[in-house]
């Protein structure tokens, strides 16, 4: 992020996966950023998005300054609709409700395929990761939106163990491998939004953000990045955004 | 010796359940009392997910009974799982997730410990480990599911699920084994004393962990009239003959959270997970010393946790109803 810009790199992941979504889109979120985007699209452009949490919640509204700790307590049951048995709030998603699946992520590779369980060899781990809760399940079951911070040892060639998968080796390897449905859809970043190549599969850079170069992109990136024909540039966040953004998070819990 | 993995035959687990009390009768008993019903080596289902009515005065039983071996599962683990890794009565946990909270970073503990070779973190989807207690409780050896196929977490690292083409379509297909849990601890807002028990909120997988489980431990807040089931029994999320023991322990999530009731004790955590990340080792030793051996009694361990806190945790956890 340029020093310049009045936003950390969280709000500007925030105010560019919720330009996303879709007005009446059904999302499966996590907390954390994409808690924030999804409840900020309900704000500015999607009134009518539902929110579902992995806990067993339909359709809730998030409290500003009362930002669950994970997807599991109390404060995520505002106002929702139903709440439910976490098998079944997981089973919407094998049954085909599910618009997007939208999370964040430790390690990805040119396929999208996702780490958070072993950073290292996992039969001797360096870092033991907490693992994948819902996000092998959703990123099996939907498409995907993932919001991450643009770094070289986060954007890396393959990753040490798929927790959640992309689309594996590239090619029609998701779906030879029985994952016949969903798949990864955007990468957001503070730098860029990728997508993946229609036929390779491989990961390709759609647009970048204000002030960003190609050769900035791909000297955070720990392989090759595509660029699309067309990279258009991303418009700023607007005041108006970032406005609900820290309304939501007054303290900067997610947003820092 | 349970094995996880290991489904069991269908005669064999019927059985098993044939053999158990089923009669309408009083099974209320103390935290110690309830102990006792759970072998070294049983698998442990654990109710509840995150910080939310998670039975930690039952585990603060267990811990204090030093049980051995024991295999706990649950949704997702957050410091419960730390403590069962830092008291030894538990090398073996199989969960979705393993850490105290987002907020709070990567458990120290848990990466001491498994980092060293001290203890596994088996670690299914989130979904899959609901599918398992489903399967368990449906009595059935296994259910099929569309999620787990081409990763790691998956089919391909994994020795336990299989692939088939589903007989009907031809579609792949994974197969989640069943989980029957030897015990289920689990707590709720109400219960009465036969162990008919009613859930506010977010269920869980507790009604799943509960018929799969071949022995039912209920820790409650607080034990109502059999009257008082039957007056909303559209409320009552887990059958009385499923239960085993009843044990009320008001405040016995703290310092997580019991919906309605109480919000997690957040400065306690934080202070927990601080003193843990400058050292998993002393810090989850002086911590278990100082709230799980010392304190003779639950009421001794809130007394250490403090009036203060337990207010405000609880001011904030009746707020859900004020919308």
């Amino acid at each position: 992020m340029t020093e310049a810009s009045n936003y950390t790199a969280s709000e500007l992941l925030a105010v560019m996966s919720a330009r996303l979504l879709l007005d009446g889109q059904i999302v499966f979120a996590g907390v954390g950023i994409p808690l924030l985007a999804a409840t900020l699209a309900q704000r500015v452009h999607a009134p009518s998005l539902t929110i579902l949490f992995e806990g067993g919640v339909i359709g809730p509204f998030i409290v500003p300054g009362e930002l669950p700790p994970s997807t599991n307590e109390q404060r995520c049951t505002r106002k929702a609709n139903m709440v439910l048995p976490i098998t079944d709030v997981m089973l919407l998603l094998q049954r085909g409700y599910i618009d997007i699946g939208f999370m964040g992520g430790a390690q990805i590779d040119r396929y999208g395929n996702l780490n958070s369980s072993f950073i290292g060899d996992p039969e001797q781990p360096k870092i033991r990761l907490p693992g994948t809760g819902g996000g092998n399940d959703i990123s099996s079951l939907t498409n995907m939106i993932v919001a991450m911070k643009h770094e070289k040892r986060r954007f890396v060639p393959k990753v040490d163990f798929i927790t959640s998968p992309g689309f594996l080796d590239g090619g029609t390897s998701r779906s030879d491998a029985g994952l016949v449905s969903g798949g990864m859809f955007r990468v957001v970043t503070d730098l860029a939004i990728m997508g993946f190549d229609e036929q390779s599969k491989e990961m390709k850079v759609v647009s970048l953000h204000e002030g960003v170069s190609n050769e900035q992109v791909q000297d955070n990136t720990g392989f090759d990045l595509a660029f699309d024909d067309t990279v258009q540039t991303t418009q700023p966040p607007e005041p108006e955004e970032l406005a609900v953004v820290r309304e939501l998070d007054p303290e900067s819990l997610y947003t820092a | 010796m349970s094995n996880s993995a290991k489904v069991k035959p269908y005669l064999e687990l019927r059985a098993e359940t044939q053999a158990r009390e089923r009669g309408l009768k009083e099974k209320v008993m103390s935290l110690e009392e309830a102990a006792t019903l759970i072998n070294d080596g049983d698998h442990v289902a654990i109710g509840g997910c995150t910080m939310s009515r998670t039975p930690m005065a039952m585990i603060w039983s267990l811990i204090r009974a030093g049980k051995k071996d024991l295999i706990a599962s649950r949704s997702i683990m957050s410091s419960e799982g730390d403590l069962l890794f830092a008291s030894g009565i538990s090398k073996h946990v199989i969960t979705s997730w393993f850490s105290q909270g987002i907020v709070w970073g990567v458990s120290k503990v848990m990466r001491h410990h498994v980092e060293g070779g001290h203890a596994k973190f088996d670690e299914w989807s989130h979904m899959s480990m609901g599918l398992r207690y489903r399967a368990g409780a449906m009595g059935v050896p296994f259910l099929p599911s569309r999620s787990m196929m081409g990763s790691d977490v998956g089919d391909r690292r994994r020795e336990e699920t299989r692939q088939m083409s589903c007989p009907f379509t031809g579609e792949p297909l994974t197969l989640l084994p069943a989980l029957n849990p030897d015990v289920a601890i689990i707590h709720v807002q109400r219960a009465d004393a036969y162990g008919n028990a009613q859930i506010d909120g977010l269920q869980f997988m507790d009604p799943d962990i509960a018929m799969a489980a071949n022995k039912v431990i209920l820790t409650t807040e607080r034990i109502i009239d059999n009257a008082q089931i039957r007056r909303v029994p559209d409320r009552t999320r887990i059958p009385f003959f499923t239960v085993d023991a009843v044990v009320e322990v008001p405040f016995g999530c703290a310092p997580h959270e019991c919906y309605g009731a109480y919000e997690p004790f957040f400065d306690h955590m934080g202070q927990y997970a601080k003193q843990v990340s400058l050292d998993p080792v002393a810090g989850a030793a002086d911590y278990l010393r100082h709230y799980y051996e010392e304190p003779a009694t639950w009421e001794a361990y809130l007394e250490r946790v403090g009036i203060t806190e337990i207010l405000d945790a609880s001011r904030r956890g009746r707020s859900v109803y004020d919308d």
